[in-house]
């Protein structure tokens, strides 16, 4: 269980960007956050990867106070986290990357399957350069593919939908859909507008300028929330 | 197995990935005296009438075939300029493994020169590996300078891997081709410097031949004090193509000058160049230690990557 207590992150100079978030993760719930762009939800995941420190407030893991603890740390306590713009390299496979997520000499038919599991055909991809070469649909799925290779007890998704075209998210959706039903023992966060996400919530959290607005199981919350900014149809979010 | 001590027999492996005597063709020099020397029926290794150094004369239509003739150096202050000269004849395909390794523990500097010559006929493939390496905690430097000419006939084509990864203390590397006609050249180097380490890189591709092609293409990583200086240059001398491509990383204190360089004689030669240096990617970083990884882990992974 993860508990964000009295959680606030201000840029100097600038204005608060997260002010006095108080949220609780339990196990074995699928947690979607959302609300309008600019409302925190990137930063609230990266202060949860540990990427960037809150400026005030604490963050728990099963009871441990884990808010100085660095990105390694959490990585090691199972904490995974996939980022909105994936990272290219230079001569680092897709295998590689596979072995470094899973912490282990995975076989390469055990990184194929998880290949096969975000719709990449394994044996295209296992030997490519995580480079410039691959499009952003494919940078994603292997970017979702390597978190769920972590096997994590915490997965956070930072907006999977931005980036790729309406037509790649379609199919990635039923990967959620997939992890909304094998989650045991463990809980994922996801940050996004998608309707489709929303509606496969256990709960809802809502962000607007740095604060929850709602926050509940999700057949209460979506019903407030539909047909707003924070929950677009697809193609609602095209027409903005 | 040939007789080496296990210093020798670690640089072997170092240079040459050879845990064994190679099937095929090879010469090996330790401390400046073949100690084992092998020619094939189609593969003949001569050493020159003056002992300066190797002919090796590969008959036409040689395939699938390979030439090892690791150099390994474990005496301290021994110098050598060595020749090797390869004839590689019409329609062969061929893989050479030229390696050097100085194992230096003494106060006195090692330094081995290798001039390889290629001569590379018609419709002829050749692939070349050269890999250095040092190694040993004393005074002494350890010093390459290879220089590697090739010339390129009709059709032909010529695949060069240049490493230098570890220990090696200054090198000054100079790389000349001429390509005929339809001929094509590729070359992949890859160069760590570290400590108070230096690397001077200098190719000089000439494109003569219509429809020749080069595609030249170093990385690089500078850690402590190092200094690389890489120098790429193409002419296009005929209806031709050719690519350059300096890639680094700076590290520490390290330094580093690429100059990606072209020539056109000719207004049918389409060239290009590339360049560019700079530290990590923090978002690198961070990625590889959301996977589990410690900063340094994950900085060796973004270093062994680039320089795979």
């Amino acid at each position: 269980m993860l508990e964000l207590k009295n959680l606030s992150f201000t840029v100097e100079g600038e204005k608060e960007i997260l002010s006095g978030i108080d949220l609780t993760i339990p196990e074995n719930k699928f947690v979607v956050i959302t609300g309008p762009n600019g409302g925190g939800k990137s930063t609230l995941a990266k202060i949860i990867a540990g990427v960037i420190q809150p400026t005030a407030g604490t963050i728990e893991l099963d009871g441990e106070d884990i808010t100085g603890w660095n990105v390694t740390q959490r990585a090691r306590h199972g904490i995974a986290y996939a980022f909105q713009q994936p990272v290219r390299f230079k001569g680092i496979r897709v295998l590689d990357l596979l072995r470094i997520a899973s912490g282990k000499d995975l076989s390469v038919a055990s990184a194929c399957s998880y290949l096969s599991e975000v719709g990449l055909c394994a044996r295209d991809y296992i030997n490519r350069e995580v480079n410039a070469s691959l499009s952003g649909g494919e940078l994603k799925r292997i970017e979702i593919a390597t978190v769920i290779a972590r096997k994590a007890r915490l997965t956070v998704f930072d907006e999977p939908e931005a980036g790729i075209d309406l037509w790649s998210f379609q199919n990635l959706i039923k990967i959620f859909e997939n992890l909304r039903k094998e989650i045991q023992d463990s809980s994922v966060v996801i940050i996004s507008h998608q309707e489709r996400i929303l509606k496969i919530a256990d709960e809802i959290v809502v962000l607007e300028n740095g604060r929850i607005k709602h926050s509940g199981e999700g057949s209460e919350v979506l019903p407030l929330i539909m047909g707003t900014e924070a929950a677009a149809t697809a193609c609602a979010r095209l027409n903005q | 197995m040939i007789k080496m001590d296990e210093i020798q027999k670690r640089i072997l492996q170092e240079v040459a990935d050879l845990h064994e005597t190679p099937i095929g063709a090879y010469n090996f020099r330790v401390n400046g005296k073949s100690i084992g020397r092998n020619s094939t029926s189609q593969i003949e290794i001569i050493p020159k009438e003056n002992g300066s150094g190797l002919d090796i004369k590969i008959q036409p239509g040689t395939k699938n075939q390979s030439v090892h003739i690791p150099v390994v150096i474990s005496q301290s202050g021994l110098n050598e300029t060595v020749y090797n000269d390869f004839y590689i004849g019409e329609n062969s395909d061929v893989l050479i493994v030229a390696g050097c390794g100085i194992d230096n523990c003494g106060s006195h500097n090692s330094q081995h020169d290798g001039i390889h010559r290629f001569f590379v006929e018609k419709n002829a493939k050749v692939r070349y590996v050269e890999k250095h390496y040092g190694s040993g905690d004393g005074l002494g430097k350890r010093i390459l300078n290879p220089v590697t000419e090739i010339h390129l006939a009709e059709n032909s084509s010529a695949e060069l891997e240049m490493v230098q990864i570890k220990g090696v203390d200054s090198t000054e590397r100079r790389t000349t081709a001429d390509l005929k006609e339809g001929a094509h050249l590729v070359v992949r180097e890859r160069l760590m410097t570290h400590g108070e380490q230096f690397a001077i890189s200098h190719y000089d591709v000439s494109l003569d031949g219509d429809h020749s092609s080069a595609d030249v293409v170093s990385r690089g990583v500078a850690r402590g004090k190092s200094y690389q200086e890489l120098n790429l240059k193409i002419s296009g001398n005929a209806i031709c193509s050719g690519h350059t491509e300096c890639d680094s990383i700076i590290m520490d204190e390290g330094r580093i000058l690429a100059i990606p360089s072209l020539e056109a004689n000719s207004v049918e030669a389409m060239l290009v160049h590339e360049a560019a240096i700079g530290k990590i990617a923090g978002e690198q970083l961070t990625k590889l230690m959301t996977l589990g990884l410690t900063e340094q882990e994950a900085e060796e992974q973004i270093i062994n990557g680039f320089l795979r």
